[in-house]
């Protein structure tokens, strides 16, 4: 184990870490243009870029090192770096295939240069960088045609190589964890985890994993039909430093789900709802005292070791959030699983 | 001993999932493996997959899952088949069907890159079928390490570089140098390893197979011992090789196996069903043999066994599942399931047969028709009765709603084939028939039944079910072009309605035969009343039975026209008989039927004063209760078996049907009381009364309850007198004389009640018809009927006994009940004693019955829910049940101007009983 992981090991024995919030969600108050996405270096790029939040990265790192700042001042312990979509699946789209290396090594190396400032000013709260990989836009257990049931838009080599690409790309930049999130398909996350122990294999080395399901709606199921404990069970076969769900529900309607995991895995319990659910007009509108007031129904039930933000938060809901977690423990963890 | 690394991590126990999960711990049953999908098991799954037919593959999947299966296993190893291309395209339709995908899959096959194919395409946590060590420890070790990567538990075969394991210690050898690489080098869980430890032959007349079962056993047991977390699997019919058709004795092997297995700590395993019988259930002589076979306990016992062998089939047959039947030719098996009742294998069935025909509806028109031909035979005949024709129909319904998709489709195909010649694809014709209960009624148990058995006979039923008004009738039989229409009514007013319809149709100028059925029909009404207002035919049907040739007589081609003519003759002549000689009779007048009304001596007559005067409810009672008050002849007779309960179970000839319904009605009441899918409640009221005016009874509610204030004052009861003349002493009697008049200056009292088992019978009723189950549907009903009755005999007994308390010391069996031994009667309106069922709606202001207790009154006064029961209570020692019988016009008028209603009124509803 190596000194980076013992740390993030030890702080979550010592209290609940705070994830960050949205990226998206700050990065929409720049209301960048084109030709901001563009930069210099895509100038002449033959596809529109704009939206592409990821590569903002190469095209605008100050943002991004400014936006990963403000949540750690607000008190995140743990930030994501910007590469939700940054795997050659995902980049087709805009045909960045090319590019996903870099991507991936220059979000982690901003996230990581913003963390060693904080860590250096502040020893006693060591802060941490999360290498986010996010499901890709095709599902390798469902079929884009209803009239096809049996066509598959993805297999699992494509999405395993897509994964190892990634997350080599985001060692190199010197991530300490990586977090494989808003899971909708399980057999993705699957391909991803398989991906991550290659490389771990391949380099001999250990690096904490983070797995994090989306719950898609009141049904209480993934998008690929698996049920809370079903999704547990998929993905229990890799030992991962945590396990919880984020993204498409509010914290409210979170907490069933979270209770069904927490009794059933050793693993450390983690959660980033989205703002409340959108409004009529696809706004997320709770306020960060309002969502502080629902996760303390977390922390009150102690369902929880991680606990941040998705869809619609922003500093303020991670100061909010922060503020209230800081006067409670965290959920209980056995140390054998610390230890593994 | 080998050295376990033991870790404190909590839930060391098998975690496999499809869309749900699946745990298997220790107090888990045994977990059983659906094993159809198998290529190498099942010829029909190679068959289909053979042929490519994917879709109807997954619905041996379906059909595996439906049938309880909680881990399926996939198998393609085929050298006809591409079987990593085919396990890939199999796996990923079965995904995309939730209903199958819920459970895990156990991808099974001996070649690796199929393995690995199957995981890269599933979500859940599967089981791999299997790996061992028979090419060596190196690839074992690849395979293990990429199948925990791939995230899946792992069958590990008894098999080494030597070759199979075939006796205990080599069981023990091999799966103890599995676990340690498995868990030391390959860091492998050992909860999610899984052992087959082969399952051989026992019985076999060889010497060195006679240990094959009981090594298996004790080695399973060592395992448990010394390899901790992991599970023991097998496939179970291996074991009774030796036995093969004769399956009484196979299943009684795979029981045997299987209770000392599980014993020993086998958890999963591959077994058919079918082929399973309950342990306790082995006649013990048989038990004996078999026992000895499987834990080799006689050198003798194979023989002993192949000598006892050759008895039991004959002996057994009684008392387990004889499951012989299945092994005969299709068309028999699916007569058998018809005629027996049974919907088990009726699906497997008619797939089967549905392949081996170029147009599915032929399964339909040939196999299925073959075997209720023969339930119609049966029927016809007297050998079969109504409640085993339910059942028939029920697997009839079952087999028909499989077919309808592929008919549906082939008919698709076929119109698109023929679309540009523009040739239209005729629907095979049948003979369509309405069925309706009549506005303002709500009693369907018997036109239920009629529909299913007329169904059973290949019409199709249109059911437009109760209170259906005229124009509804009239509308859907123009629609869909019916050829007969079957009215049904319990409630006298339904009567009316039918008159009213068939003038109706009179009108409208239809020609479509009419049928008549229900309680209150009969011969004499239809032919006096309905049969005149329409020029074409008009019959009453008066079982079930008949309606089968009826409506073969009314819809045959050739002999249809003499047959109505016949028919309309037989009525006229019906007619004139049955007028003639209601002339005969004499009636008093009203007056003079008054002054010889029964009379009571007053004077000395015992008055009790009710314990609890007022309005009282009783909600949620407790239907356990009533169980023992039940009178099931009625029930039995509403199945058209005639007879006194219990003897009935007992009847020469329809004792076994009666036995069987009465069986099953138990499992039905038993479901009903212990999940309370019925409501019960009750609202009853005792009051101060007098007659006045001789007919009349005048009610006093002093009660300030908020249940029953409404009411509160004067209510009066109008009472019907009989009006037939009478021989010298007998009394002309109205309810009214068993209430002391004013003028006596007594204070009398009497009482009224609605009782109601019918909250949820709606919904259950519909449960079992969405499940193509009419036969418990009507069974729901019949019940809710007879517990509606239970209740009101409950009650009165309560009344008698406690709430009025004239009879406190009363004891009596629930026989004297049934025959009435008991002072004081209950007359409900509409029955008997007083027909009209306008004072109905006097108890329901007075009771205040809607508000109270939910149960109301339809437009023909019928009450809904149906099974409600309402009435008077009398408490005199004289009062005794009795029959109105027809009263005269004076009456009527009378009846009309002291009611306050119009004559019409009067008549419309006194219709029934008026004499003319």
């Amino acid at each position: 184990m190596d000194n980076k992981t013992a740390t993030i090991k030890k702080a979550l024995q010592d209290r609940i870490l705070i994830l960050d919030g949205a990226m998206g969600t700050m990065l929409q108050r720049y209301n960048f243009s084109e030709e901001d996405f563009r930069s210099k270096r895509f100038k002449n790029f033959h596809k529109p870029l704009k939206g592409n939040n990821d590569l903002l990265s190469i095209t605008q790192p100050k943002v991004i090192a400014d936006v990963h700042a403000t949540y750690f001042e607000a008190g995140a312990d743990i930030v994501e770096t910007n590469t939700f979509s940054s795997t050659s699946i995902a980049m087709a789209d805009y045909e960045l295939e090319d590019y996903v290396y870099e991507l991936n090594f220059e979000s982690a190396n901003i996230a990581r240069k913003v963390a060693d400032s904080f860590t250096e000013n502040e020893p006693l709260k060591p802060r941490f960088v999360a290498g986010a990989m996010g499901p890709t836009n095709k599902t390798a257990s469902m079929s884009p045609d209803v009239n096809d049931p049996g066509f598959r838009a993805v297999s699992f080599d494509q999405l395993r190589l897509a994964y190892k690409k990634q997350a080599e790309a985001l060692i190199d930049g010197g991530v300490d964890l990586l977090l494989v999130e808003t899971i909708f398909d399980t057999l993705n996350a699957k391909a991803a985890l398989f991906a991550i122990e290659e490389v771990k294999e391949a380099r001999n080395i250990d690096i904490p994993i983070m797995v994090s399901g989306t719950i898609t709606d009141a049904s209480g199921r993934t998008l690929s039909g698996q049920t809370a404990e079903a999704f547990l069970i998929s993905i229990s076969h890799i030992p991962v430093l945590s396990v919880g769900f984020n993204c498409a529900l509010g914290a409210k309607q979170l907490t069933p789900h979270l209770e069904v995991i927490s009794q059933k895995t050793d693993a450390a319990i983690s959660a980033h709802p989205n703002a409340g659910l959108p409004n009529a007009f696809g706004e997320y509108d709770e306020s960060p005292e309002q969502m502080a007031e629902q996760i303390r129904e977390y922390l009150d039930k102690k369902l929880i070791n991680i606990i941040g933000g998705c869809c619609g938060t922003t500093p303020e809901h991670i100061k909010a959030i922060a503020d209230v977690a800081k006067n409670y423990t965290p959920r209980l963890l056995n140390l054998s699983t610390l230890l593994v | 001993m080998i050295d376990l690394k033991r870790t404190i991590t909590k839930n060391r126990v098998l975690k496999l999932s499809g869309l749900e999960p699946l745990v298997v711990t220790p107090e888990s049953n045994f977990i059983n493996v659906g094993e159809r999908t198998n290529v190498a098991g099942s010829k029909k799954f190679l068959r289909l997959i053979k042929e490519r037919k994917f879709e109807e593959a997954l619905s041996v999947a379906r059909h595996q899952v439906e049938g309880g299966a909680q881990i399926i296993d996939i198998n393609m190893d085929d050298g006809l088949i591409d079987g990593k291309e085919a396990m890939v395209t199999y796996l990923n339709l079965v995904i995309a069907e939730p209903d199958i995908a819920r459970v895990p899959i156990m991808i099974d096959s001996s070649k690796w890159e199929i393995i690995e194919a199957g995981l890269q395409v599933v979500q859940g946590k599967c089981i791999v079928n299997s790996i061992s060590l028979k090419e060596g420890e190196a690839i074992f070790i690849q395979q293990a390490t990429l199948i925990k990567r791939y995230g899946a538990a792992v069958i590990i075969m008894a098999f080494d570089e030597v070759g199979q394991a075939d006796n205990y210690s080599r069981r023990c050898e091999i799966a103890q140098r599995s676990y340690v690489i498995l868990t030391e080098q390959v860091n492998f869980p050992a909860e999610d390893i899984i052992f087959d430890l082969n399952i051989f032959p026992v019985a076999t007349g060889m010497d060195e197979h006679r240990r094959n079962a009981i090594d298996f056993i004790e080695a399973t047991r060592w395992v448990k011992q010394h390899l901790p977390y992991c599970s023991v699997s097998g496939g179970v019919s291996n074991v009774s090789f030796s036995f093969r058709g004769n399956n009484t004795v196979r299943e009684a092997m795979h029981s045997v196996f299987l209770y000392h297995a599980i014993n020993a700590g086998m958890n999963i395993g591959i077994v058919n069903p079918a082929l399973l019988g309950v342990y306790d259930d082995i006649p013990k002589d048989l038990l004996q043999h078999v026992e000895d076979v499987i834990l080799d306990r006689k050198n003798d016992a194979t023989e002993r066994l192949l000598d006892f062998a050759d008895t039991v089939i004959s002996t057994t047959k009684e008392s387990t599942i004889d499951l012989s039947w299945r092994q005969e030719p299709l068309q028999d098996r699916i007569t058998k399931a018809l005629v027996k009742g049974i919907d088990q294998y009726i699906i497997e069935d008619v797939e089967e047969a549905r392949l081996h025909n170029n147009e599915t509806i032929n399964v339909i028109e040939g196999n299925l028709m073959t075997g209720m031909n023969i339930v119609g035979d049966l029927f016809g005949n007297g050998k079969m009765f109504l409640p085993q024709v339910v059942k028939s129909a029920r697997v009839m319904k079952k087999a028909v709603a499989y077919l309808e998709p592929f008919i549906e489709r082939e008919k698709k195909e076929k119109r698109e084939k023929n679309k540009e010649k523009e040739v239209l694809i005729a629907d095979t014709v049948v003979s369509k028939i309405l069925m309706a209960t009549v506005k303002g009624d709500v009693h369907d148990i018997g036109k239920n039944i009629v529909s299913v058995v007329l169904a059973c006979n290949n019409y199709e039923i249109i059911d437009l079910g109760v209170m259906v008004p005229p124009g509804k009738i009239i509308e859907e039989a123009k629609k869909h072009q019916v050829d007969i229409i079957g009215l049904s009514g319990l409630i006298t007013p339904s009567l009316d309605e039918m008159v009213f319809l068939a003038k109706e149709m009179e009108r409208q100028n239809f020609q479509v035969p009419l049928m008549i059925g229900g309680a209150t029909t009969s011969k004499a009404h239809t032919a006096v009343k309905i049969d005149p207002q329409y020029s074409h035919a008009v019959v009453h049907v008066n079982d079930a039975s008949r309606a089968v040739t009826i409506a073969g007589e009314l819809l045959q081609k050739d002999k249809k026209v003499s047959y109505k003519s016949n028919l309309k003759n037989e009525y006229a002549i019906f007619r004139d008989q049955f007028v003639g000689r209601q002339r005969v009779k004499e009636y008093e007048t009203i007056e003079a039927a008054r002054k010889n009304k029964l009379e009571i001596d007053w004077s000395t007559s015992q008055i009790i004063k009710p314990n609890t005067l007022g309005v009282q409810i009783i909600d949620n009672f407790d239907i356990a209760i009533l169980r023992e008050y039940i009178d099931w002849s009625p029930f039995f007779r509403s199945w058209e078996l005639h007879g006194k309960y219990p003897q009935i179970l007992h009847d020469k000839i329809v004792g076994q049907q009666a036995k069987g319904l009465f069986e099953d009605a138990d499992v039905l009441l038993e479901k009903i009381i212990s999940e309370k899918l019925l409501q019960a409640k009750a609202v009853f009221g005792l009051f101060e009364a007098n007659t006045i005016n001789d007919d009349d009874i005048e009610i006093t509610n002093r009660s300030s309850s908020i249940v029953a204030n409404k009411s509160k004052g004067k209510t009066i009861f109008r009472t019907l007198r009989q009006q037939s003349k009478k021989a010298i002493g007998r009394p002309n009697i109205a309810l009214a004389d068993f209430v002391a008049p004013k003028e006596t200056g007594l204070k009398d009292y009497m009482g009224c009640f609605c009782v109601s088992t019918g909250f949820g019978t709606k919904e259950l009723a519909e449960k079992y018809e969405n499940q193509n189950d009419d036969y418990n549907s009507i069974m729901v009903k019949a019940l809710a009927d007879r517990l509606a009755e239970a209740f009101a005999e409950y009650l009165h007994k309560q009344i008698r006994t406690k709430h009025w308390g004239y009879s406190a010391d009363e004891k009596l069996s629930n026989v004297d009940l049934i025959k009435e031994h008991y002072k004081g009667i209950r007359p409900a309106p509409g029955y008997p004693a007083c027909p009209d069922h306008l004072e109905k709606e006097t108890i329901w202001e007075l009771l205040n019955v809607k508000d109270n207790i939910g149960v109301e009154l339809t437009s023909g006064l019928a009450m809904w829910p149906a099974a409600s029961v309402s009435g008077y209570y009398f408490g005199n020692p004289e009062a005794r049940y009795f029959g109105l019988g027809k009263i005269k016009m004076d009456q009527v008028k009378n009846f009309a101007s002291r009611k306050n209603i119009s004559e019409e009124k009067a008549l419309k509803w006194l219709a029934p009983n008026i004499a003319d």
